[in-house]
């Protein structure tokens, strides 16, 4: 099966940087499913990236793509649909690139409702610059820059992508990799703004400051921590501590921007009254 | 109904030994030597669910099913 994916991947730029056990493979390997469940044209379809471990990854991919600086891969991925709006665009962000340096350009493509689909890395940590806390670090947690506990609350990026306006919004883990697929290719599918929220996992610099010694005790840890959307709504309000909702968790469609964008230029062509 | 039967290849130059193919098959298909390497122990046992070949960070493994 994998075999009759490699037409997506550059496979003379593999194997590739990522620590061994990283989820963020986990994550790239089902994209590549997604993709493929999606026939994207090869010519039509560009991914773009920020800075970052997960922005590593259009490097390994055989499209047209974009790695540009840190937290304004949602600003070029605008530009490249605004120029040509029939392109398949993917955008690839890891927490801190998108929640932090690039958590302005994220609601604000949320708002437009531009038809990207932005897939975040959430590993809950910086695990390129050695293991610092992320605005989605849980409180409580251990980073290299907080080594008696993170006191900063974490953001719930689905809800502030849902508050801000984006018409899909999913979140999967490495673990359930075969649901994330899906969720890819729903993602990829909606006619405007799609936000998939990807749980990962940093076995490197999280796994080694939060006692969790291995990718698989990591990947337990995704496994637990997970429940389907409609089990978590069930669950009491004072066992949700370390929990969160899987699947899909917004979909409204609503105008999307470049065929409303399409529609100002047909007015302004022909002239003001 | 005959059980499926599987070929897996596992590419080692792609693989980094982290031990998820081996740790979350359903059916306990491979085992792990010293270094973590993944052997295939028991193929007769895979039921090609493929969650190995999915899981695997470095898409390192592959799955085809014989008829």
């Amino acid at each position: 099966m994998l075999n009759d994916l490699k037409q997506y991947l550059r496979e003379d730029k593999l194997k590739h940087i990522l620590c061994s056990g990283c989820g963020h493979g986990t994550i790239m390997n089902a994209l590549v499913h997604a993709i493929e469940k999606c026939q994207l044209d090869r010519d039509n379809t560009v991914i773009v990236s920020g800075i970052g471990c997960s922005s590593r990854i259009p490097g390994y991919l055989n499209f047209n793509t974009l790695h540009t600086t840190h937290g304004r891969a949602l600003a070029f991925a605008t530009g490249i649909k605004l120029a040509d709006p029939q392109l398949k665009v993917i955008v690839i962000t890891g927490d801190g690139d998108g929640s932090a340096i690039g958590g302005n350009h994220l609601i604000h493509a949320c708002r437009r409702n531009i038809d990207i689909t932005t897939i975040v890395f959430n590993n809950n940590i910086y695990g390129m610059t050695n293991g610092q806390y992320s605005p989605m670090t849980p409180v409580g947690s251990y980073a290299s820059t907080a080594p008696y506990g993170n006191i900063d609350r974490s953001f719930d990026l689905c809800k502030l992508a849902t508050g801000s306006g984006a018409t899909f919004v999913a979140r999967g883990t490495a673990y359930h990799v075969t649901m994330l697929t899906d969720l890819i290719v729903k993602g990829i599918a909606n006619d405007g703004f799609s936000v998939v929220e990807a749980m990962s996992h940093c076995p490197t610099y999280y796994g080694r400051k939060n006692k969790l010694k291995s990718p698989v005790i990591m990947m337990e840890m995704l496994k637990k921590s997970a429940l389907p959307l409609t089990a978590f709504e069930k669950l009491p309000a004072e066992k949700t501590e370390g929990k969160y909702a899987i699947g899909v968790l917004h979909h409204e469609p609503a105008p999307e921007y470049t065929k409303e964008y399409d529609r100002v230029i047909e007015i302004a062509q022909k002239g003001a009254n | 109904m005959s059980r499926k039967k599987a070929v897996i290849t596992i590419n080692y130059d792609w693989c980094k030994r982290c031990g998820i193919c081996a740790a979350f098959c359903p059916t306990k298909v491979y085992d792990t030597d010293n270094s973590g390497k993944p052997i295939i122990k028991n193929l007769d046992a895979c039921v090609v669910c493929r969650m190995c070949e999915k899981r695997c960070p470095d898409l390192a493994i592959n799955v085809e099913e014989v008829k």
